[in-house]
């Protein structure tokens, strides 16, 4: 499974939403309704799905489904 | 995910109040897990007690006062291999002195176990009980978090920090479906209070309106009870256990 399809998946899940809901610009709080404790769950599910980490200041960049493949992606090159 | 066992893990519930609610929540039904540090032979005892009635239970060893300790146990023991919907925050340990006199490795170590390992275990317990969308967890502070108790800085930081703690937890869990309660027994027979000098003993009794020394079984019918299904709509609330020594 890609990176994209993966974090489609958490994001699915964990905020409850139809797939079809989901876009790339798709944005956490503003349209997908998350809120901080939904946030933190994705961030957590995110960093062992990956196995990296994503500290609180870079987390709260990530406000987009985008935003967060992007810096997944990123991060997995730099580790590998 | 929800075939696995339903589990109440108890950290130091191999004697005293952390063995009886052990008891007791397998007397509910949920297979218990039980952490001890110095005793193994008394937390082998506790789960034969479990088993011999038809219950489930296993021991295992865990410093509460290593973080890193604590996450290994949970990963290796708790993580996808049961379903942990009860965590008592019970271990503890008194180093009493005089605030004067008191070392800083004596006012540590009791903030370490007492505090420090009961917020490691509430974060892990919470991980993953935010994944099932369901928990309960009780924190045994005590009495003396509420009047304070000469002798005891220590102890009674770390159980008042107990209680900030649990309204704390109480209210980031809450939507999760996760309540937080602490419980805060008085003065009950166990080995804690056993080494109390007798004078003290007496002065106690005659401040308890209810004229008598808990039994850890007063403690553990308070704890069955935030753990059930009929505590659900209770959460960030401190409960005294304590025959009216504090009201």
């Amino acid at each position: 499974m890609s990176v994209e399809e993966k974090v489609r998946e958490i994001v699915v899940d964990k905020l409850g939403i139809s797939s079809d809901e989901l876009k790339p610009e798709s944005k956490f709080v503003e349209d997908l309704g998350a809120d901080s404790l939904d946030l933190t769950e994705l961030i957590m599910a995110m960093e062992e799905e990956f196995d990296i980490e994503i500290d609180d200041e870079k987390a709260q960049e990530l406000l987009t489904v985008q935003a967060a493949i992007d810096y997944i992606k990123a991060n997995q090159q730099a580790a590998g | 995910m929800s075939d696995l066992p339903k589990t109440a893990l108890i950290t130091g519930g191999s004697r005293g109040i952390g063995r009886a609610c052990a008891l007791r929540l397998a007397r509910a039904g949920y297979l218990v897990y039980i952490t001890y540090v110095s005793r193994p032979e008394q937390a082998e005892e506790t789960c034969r007690f479990i088993t011999d009635s038809g219950g489930q239970a296993g021991s295992f060893a865990l410093d509460i006062g290593s973080h890193q300790a604590i996450e290994g146990f949970f990963q290796k023991e708790i993580k996808d291999r049961v379903s942990l919907q009860v965590l008592v925050n019970n271990a503890g340990l008194t180093r009493d002195g005089l605030l004067v006199r008191m070392k800083p490795e004596q006012w540590q170590q009791v903030i370490n176990v007492n505090l420090t390992g009961s917020f490691v275990c509430l974060q892990q317990a919470a991980r993953l009980m935010m994944r099932s969308r369901s928990g309960r967890i009780i924190n045994i502070s005590s009495v003396t978090a509420q009047t304070g108790n000469a002798g005891q800085a220590n102890y009674t930081a770390a159980k008042a920090g107990l209680i900030g703690l649990t309204r704390t937890a109480a209210q980031e869990l809450a939507p999760r479906n996760i309540t937080v309660n602490a419980v805060a027994p008085g003065f009950i027979d166990t080995d804690m209070t056993a080494d109390l000098p007798q004078d003290l003993r007496d002065r106690f009794l005659q401040m308890i309106p209810l004229q008598r020394f808990g039994s850890p079984e007063d403690v553990a019918a308070c704890v069955a009870f935030l753990a059930s299904e009929e505590a659900a709509y209770i959460t960030g609330q401190v409960f005294g256990v304590n025959g009216g020594l504090y009201m």
